[in-house]
């Protein structure tokens, strides 16, 4: 591989962009490309094949390898809170990227949250930068419709794998009442997961967690039912 | 994942550091195997190597290979598996088989 397209490829991986470096089997001739951009006839099947499922392959006629590199998986975090602070310790355990957004500053803070990915800001300025994505979990946690309420809206609109919501089964039915009335479809809100997390009759914000955590992962690995 | 110890991300560090550096890629599985196709290690003319093709089964064959490749440039395919006929000293103790590239990078 030349250093030239080597950087490139990790300049789209560090930009979230899913890409595939497509080369000879016995190396040589190689080259990048992104979902859209034009395939060789021989290649396109294939091709379309590994973006989809995010699994890297030997071409049909056996000629190329095409290796699909798709942005790592991201949880984002709405909610400061004693959850949060233990799914925060075990996505780093499990490999996962996870940032913690929060406007109330008394929640989000450095001492409670060490070097934890920790914003302190309204949801909707904070993901203008840190922008959800197809291969990013959204879990909020605040209970507080106020904090709460625009970042499902937004995680919906952007097709987030997961989606999750704290609450019981009564906070969650005033929640669908209330996104409805702003126009927030039935079907879209039936894919959020409430209450939040598999159920595995957690009781402490530790297990809650877990159960967080084990859901994320079923959403991302399991194939859809 | 830290970019500390992304493969790729670290090839691309060693090089403009100025050092030899080949990439070993998994094109292949077949059965059970350790790390999926796509999987990467990436190995400096020194032998320090960062991230991984199978569970540690086949990693020392790799790196000597490898070792070639930054000597003479270009790529080599390797094949492992309980069938081929090296399983006494790089098998996979798991019963699948895996086809590896070694190339060399920059």
């Amino acid at each position: 591989m030349e250093l030239a397209i080597l950087e490139r490829l990790d300049a789209l991986r560090a930009q979230r962009q899913p890409v595939a470096h497509i080369s000879a089997i016995e190396g040589g001739e190689d080259r990048l490309l992104c979902p859209g951009e034009p395939a060789e006839p021989e290649l396109a099947s294939a091709l379309a094949e590994a973006f989809r499922t995010g699994k890297s392959r030997v071409s049909e006629d056996g000629a190329h390898f095409i290796n699909v590199y798709m942005p790592p998986v991201r949880i984002v975090v709405i909610g400061a809170v004693h959850i949060s602070q233990a799914l925060a310790g075990l996505a780093k355990i499990a490999g996962f990227d996870l940032t913690i957004i929060d406007p109330r500053t008394a929640f989000a803070t450095p001492e409670r949250f060490g070097d934890v990915n920790l914003i302190a800001e309204w949801p909707d300025d904070a993901l203008k930068l840190h922008r959800l994505d197809a291969y990013t979990a959204l879990v909020v946690l605040t209970h507080d419709p106020k904090i709460d309420d625009t970042p499902l809206k937004m995680a919906l609109e952007t097709g987030c794998f997961y989606i999750g919501a704290l609450g019981s089964r009564k906070t969650h039915a005033k929640r669908v009442e209330r996104l409805m009335r702003d126009g927030v479809s039935g079907e879209a809100l039936a894919t959020i997961s409430a209450p939040v997390g598999l159920d595995i009759g957690g009781v402490t914000p530790q297990e809650i967690a877990v159960s967080i955590l084990a859901e994320i992962i079923a959403s991302l690995r399991k194939k859809p039912q | 994942m830290s970019d500390n110890l992304d493969p790729l991300s670290v090839a691309a560090r060693w090089v403009e550091e100025g050092r030899a550096v080949a990439l070993a890629t998994v094109l292949e599985t077949w059965g059970s195997a350790p790390r999926p196709v796509g999987s990467h290690l990436v190995v400096d003319a020194d032998g320090n190597f960062q991230g991984s093709v199978s569970g540690g089964c086949v990693e020392g064959d790799v790196l000597a290979a490898a070792e070639d490749i930054i000597g003479t440039g270009g790529a080599k395919l390797l094949d492992f598996g309980v069938a081929d006929e090296t399983a006494w000293r790089a098998g996979l103790s798991c019963g699948g088989r895996i086809r590896i590239r070694v190339e060399r990078v920059g």
